[in-house]
């Protein structure tokens, strides 16, 4: 399936663009997409955490993706 | 000591945390109910109005917190922020904070949360919490766990700029 992720902060600096297409498995749970993501772009593994949100909400790491989902990664917030 | 000022003296006394020249405010993103006030703006925050806000008749505390723009970081020269948010979820996620406010502290009248992103200088005001309850206790309380919690779960970054470069806060260990 086809999955369109939105980045912000330093994973947009690393991936070098605000979104990302990219083909995963039909069924890929976000730990699955996040290995998948951290063997394309391994810089991704130096962050302090890096968390997925789809649809507005942290999705815990077994959350199975669907195509039509807004997935974002969440490197470390420091708003405020 | 008694110190007669004129406005023009307190001006260079105190830093103004507001911009003079104010553009019309634009919102981002946004969540209004009759008790709360969420926004997401690129513009300077109108402290006043959010504090405004929070007025309730029942209301005998209204607590404020305003995060401003610090000139360093850990000792290093700091030349100004650039905010950056998840728009859409940055509003959700500050509408959950304000509601599991409202569920520690029942009494909680009304609540603001105002956060600005872009680019922010020395001394602007990035981030307003406004709460009102009946008393003062709850007031601190409230208005310490919701930026307490904002600063944990809210989706918005901040790069330092430095005179020799930038840095997104705590991305490294």
């Amino acid at each position: 399936m086809k999955l369109k992720l939105s980045l912000f902060g330093i994973t947009k600096e690393i991936v070098g663009s605000s979104e990302l297409e990219l083909t995963a498995p039909d069924t890929q749970s976000v730990a699955g997409l996040m290995e998948q993501l951290r063997t394309d772009y391994p810089k991704l593994r130096d962050l302090t955490s890096c968390a997925v949100a789809v649809n507005s909400e942290y999705a815990a790491d077994d959350y199975q993706l669907h195509e039509r989902d807004e997935i974002a990664l969440i490197p470390p917030v420091s708003g405020g | 000591m008694i110190i007669n000022c004129t406005s023009a003296t307190k001006l260079r006394l105190f830093r103004p945390l507001v911009e003079a020249k104010k553009p019309p405010s634009l919102i981002l993103a946004a969540y209004f109910s009759l008790l709360m006030l969420i926004e997401l703006t690129d513009q300077p925050i109108d402290v006043a109005a959010t504090i405004a806000a929070v007025e309730a008749e029942g209301a005998g505390a209204v607590n404020t917190f305003i995060g401003t723009v610090r000139n360093q970081s850990t000792g290093r020269p700091v030349v100004r922020l650039h905010y950056e948010a998840y728009d859409a979820m940055a509003v959700h996620q500050m509408r959950l904070v304000a509601k599991q406010a409202q569920e520690k502290w029942p009494m909680l009248q009304k609540i603001a949360i105002v956060h600005r992103k872009g680019t922010l200088e020395i001394g602007y005001v990035a981030v307003v919490v406004a709460v009102s309850t009946p008393h003062r206790a709850e007031s601190f309380a409230a208005c310490q766990f919701i930026i307490d919690t904002l600063k944990k779960v809210v989706p918005i970054w901040k790069k330092e700029e430095f005179e020799d470069g930038q840095v997104w806060v705590a991305a490294h260990p």
